[in-house]
């Protein structure tokens, strides 16, 4: 019994100095990439959010492809089924794999506290498009692995159905094509997809795609994103009449993102607003559901500037290298690889990157049609992170739209203009607050 | 305490026994040491557990809340009393008790049905044990499937609103996205599931009463009513009042259920769902520190003042 407690406080006092000689110094040093690839060596762990993916075999085969380069790599695979609030909270510590996906509410200010630094702005813009995105002071600690632009996905079939052809151009439209849809087809014509919450904050996306104006997020740290003719007013006024008008689904609180994807390829749903990754995945559940894929199509937000539909390019997550990195030089091989030559973004639908990638086929439609494809400036994102942060509205998450929808559905007090003047005086005195 | 001594006694015994008297006091403090030292090294292990599990993440929150930390930066700044000052000025942040008061409710409910369940399943009973069984299972599923088990269950045009259908109550409910019933529902789920825990522990003290008392009371007359209130009740007080204690602070850090089913959307936001949001969608880790030492000192408050009010009763043997 007494050489089992022994046991025990060796086990403790083990844990304990374990964890007390975990905490050396941060490195500062750049993950360069190497000249030659064979004499690249080590072992690295990449963490992804693509459970998908690992489980089915397709990142083994990118790894086995990315061996052929370099044969002194190994690459071992972690996917992570809650990124965001797992990754985030393994940060504290220095394990968080050699190359990973930023998560997204790690503040960019932050970035130099956590990644190695892969190069100057100048020098890596050359070749990569949304630089801007990962850099700080003009170092950059992160690539977009792909952006995808936004938009309705709808059913084709079923708005064809209900009489509607052209894109609608102006929200009043696109809400008289949605009631059309409910009144011919009795399907849902908007799903909004409340319970599950991140699809909500997707509609921040739309910022920019309303009037077509570059500086549509840099203007939020100074201005308010709610005021009329605003591209936020706009977006969020379409979804709370679409709502109020019951165009979307009936109870919002049992909704689910799976049987969202078989809905709209059986025609049961009209639209939802997604970025351009969801497209591949509903024409996949359109083909296990026995419909034809090509009924399942995108559409940009019902707006126009200077005759023309915008759409904003919305990058996704970047990869970075983790700053306490032991094989730097391999992690960074694997980085570029992956984003050069491993196809992932164009099997995504997104849009690559590398400058001299072709568009993904999901978005010859708006290419056809003239959709003018913008990227935001993202200089003042810190900024505009830290008044987020102190207004707690939270753009990038559901909360205040399922407030906004619980408004419109008569299950809060209030109407639009008192939604929309409460984030308005939030965002104000979150303003002042960050300044 | 006898066997350890015993036990000790036998570790020398192997080897050459004392001989000269002059030794053997040498080595009596020793020995006295040890068996000062033998519990601790038994509580080695526990206390380690403890201190590692609870006390050090306590004091790390308490830490915390005195600072700006937003949960993942390396560097933070010490803030004084600011987090305290601003959840104390936001009365915002308490009007979520709100939802606390349903789940009150419905503790009383969870509590008067589960004695109701024990003493009718401690007497003669057909299919005793499947109804204990049937009763209790409900506590050993997994909170997580038990918030998909309803998610389904309560759907409009679900299997709560057909099952309702079968007995002339027609309509679609939204069970969960209609602010004046969904922490009904939700309070209904936490009864369906705790209710179990608190049968068995009434169950096992009902069981552990003398069965001679029911014989005498039988022969004097009382019947089953009498024999509850005489004789289960007074010997179940104590057990009561933990129970409503466990309830309180319970429905004070209401959780999982609401958490996994509606993600504190509509009127179901409870304190604990507001302070995760502060701390992980806000990254206000300081302040949803702060929030959480509060909800700590007020259920320590409520606990201190019940026990006040029901004082402990002392076993006198």
């Amino acid at each position: 019994m007494r050489r089992l407690a022994l046991t025990g406080l060796a086990l403790a006092v083990t844990a304990a100095l374990a964890a007390a000689c975990g905490g050396s110094g941060r490195s500062t040093a750049p993950a360069t990439a190497a000249s030659d690839p064979s004499k690249v060596s080590g072992e690295i762990t990449v963490l992804t959010n693509r459970t998908d993916l690992v489980n089915d075999g397709t990142m083994k085969k990118y790894a086995g492809e990315f061996a052929k380069v370099y044969p002194g790599v190994q690459v071992k695979f972690e996917a992570i089924t809650d990124y965001e609030g797992e990754v985030k909270i393994r940060m504290n510590t220095e394990n968080y794999g050699d190359v990973l996906l930023i998560p997204n509410n790690i503040a960019k200010g932050d970035y130099p506290k956590f990644f190695a630094p892969l190069g100057s702005a100048a020098d890596l813009s050359q070749k990569y498009k949304f630089i801007q995105s990962g850099t700080v002071n003009d170092q950059v600690y992160g690539i977009v692995s792909f952006a995808s632009a936004n938009g309705f996905v709808y059913n084709k079939d079923l708005w064809a159905k209900a009489g509607v052809t052209d894109w609608p151009k102006t929200p009043e439209e696109f809400l008289a094509g949605l009631k059309a849809v409910k009144d011919k087809t009795g399907a849902t014509p908007l799903y909004t997809n409340y319970k599950d919450g991140w699809p909500l904050s997707n509609w921040t996306n739309g910022n920019g795609s309303v009037t077509c104006d570059v500086k549509a997020e840099s203007a939020m740290a100074t201005e308010d994103p709610w005021a009329p003719g605003k591209d936020l007013n706009v977006v969020d006024s379409l979804l709370f009449n679409a709502v109020q008008q019951q165009l979307t689904e009936k109870d919002p609180t049992t909704t689910n993102w799976e049987d969202s994807k078989k809905f709209i390829a059986t025609g049961k749903i009209g639209a939802m607003w997604l970025g351009s990754w969801a497209i591949p995945q509903m024409q996949a559940a359109a083909t296990t559901a026995g419909q034809s894929p090509d009924s399942i199509a995108f559409m940009p937000f019902p707006s126009q500037a200077g005759g023309s539909f915008c759409s904003v390019l919305n990058p996704d997550y970047q990869y970075a290298v983790n700053s306490h990195s032991p094989n730097k030089a391999a992690a960074r091989a694997w980085l570029d690889w992956f984003v050069d030559k491993s196809g992932f973004s164009a099997t995504n639908q997104g849009v690559s990157p590398v400058k001299s990638d072709p568009l993904p086929s999901a978005l010859k439609p708006y290419s056809d049609a003239g959709v003018k494809l913008i990227e935001l400036e993202t200089d003042q994102r810190i900024l505009v992170d830290n008044i987020d942060k102190e207004s707690e509205v939270g753009i990038k998450s559901p909360d205040y739209r399922q407030k906004l929808i619980d408004v419109a559905r008569g299950a809060a007090k209030g109407d639009l203009n008192s939604v929309l003047a409460d984030l308005s005086a939030r965002w104000k005195a979150g303003q002042q607050a960050a300044a | 305490m006898t066997p350890v001594s015993s036990s000790l006694r036998r570790g020398p015994a192997g080897g050459p026994r004392p001989q000269d008297g002059a030794r053997h006091s040498r080595q009596r403090p020793r020995r006295r040491w040890r068996q000062r030292l033998t519990p601790w090294l038994f509580l080695l292990v526990p206390l380690a557990l403890l201190i590692t599990f609870s006390y050090v993440p306590i004091i790390n929150m308490i830490v915390y809340s005195f600072t700006d930390w937003d949960g993942v930066s390396p560097d933070y700044t010490f803030t004084g009393l600011e987090n305290y000052v601003e959840i104390f000025t936001r009365p915002e942040l308490f009007r979520v008790f709100v939802a606390s008061a349903y789940y009150l409710g419905a503790a009383v409910l969870q509590i008067v049905l589960a004695l109701y369940f024990a003493t009718v399943l401690s007497f003669n009973t057909r299919f005793r044990n499947l109804f204990k069984g049937i009763l209790f299972f409900p506590y050993l599923i997994n909170g997580v499937a038990i918030g998909f088990v309803f998610l389904y269950f309560f759907q409009e045009g679900g299997t709560f609103d057909t099952v309702l259908r079968l007995f002339g109550i027609g309509g679609e409910h939204l069970w969960l996205g209609d602010p004046d019933l969904v922490n009904y529902s939700l309070a209904g789920v936490s009864v369906w599931r705790y209710m179990g825990l608190n049968f068995v522990l009434f169950l096992g003290a009902i069981q552990s009463i003398a069965p001679e008392l029911y014989e005498a009371a039988e022969l004097d007359g009382a019947n089953r009513w009498q024999q509850f209130r005489f004789i289960i009740v007074p010997s179940l007080r104590p057990l009561i009042g933990l129970t409503a204690i466990l309830a309180i602070s319970g429905c004070l850090s209401v959780f999982e259920i609401p958490y996994i089913m509606t993600g504190g959307a509509g009127a179901s936001e409870t304190f604990v769902i507001q302070t995760i949001k502060l701390a992980f969608r806000f990254n206000k880790t300081g302040l949803a520190s702060a929030a959480a030492v509060v909800l700590l000192v007020i259920i320590l408050l409520v606990a201190w003042v019940q026990r006040r009010i029901v004082p402990e009763e002392r076993v006198t043997s």
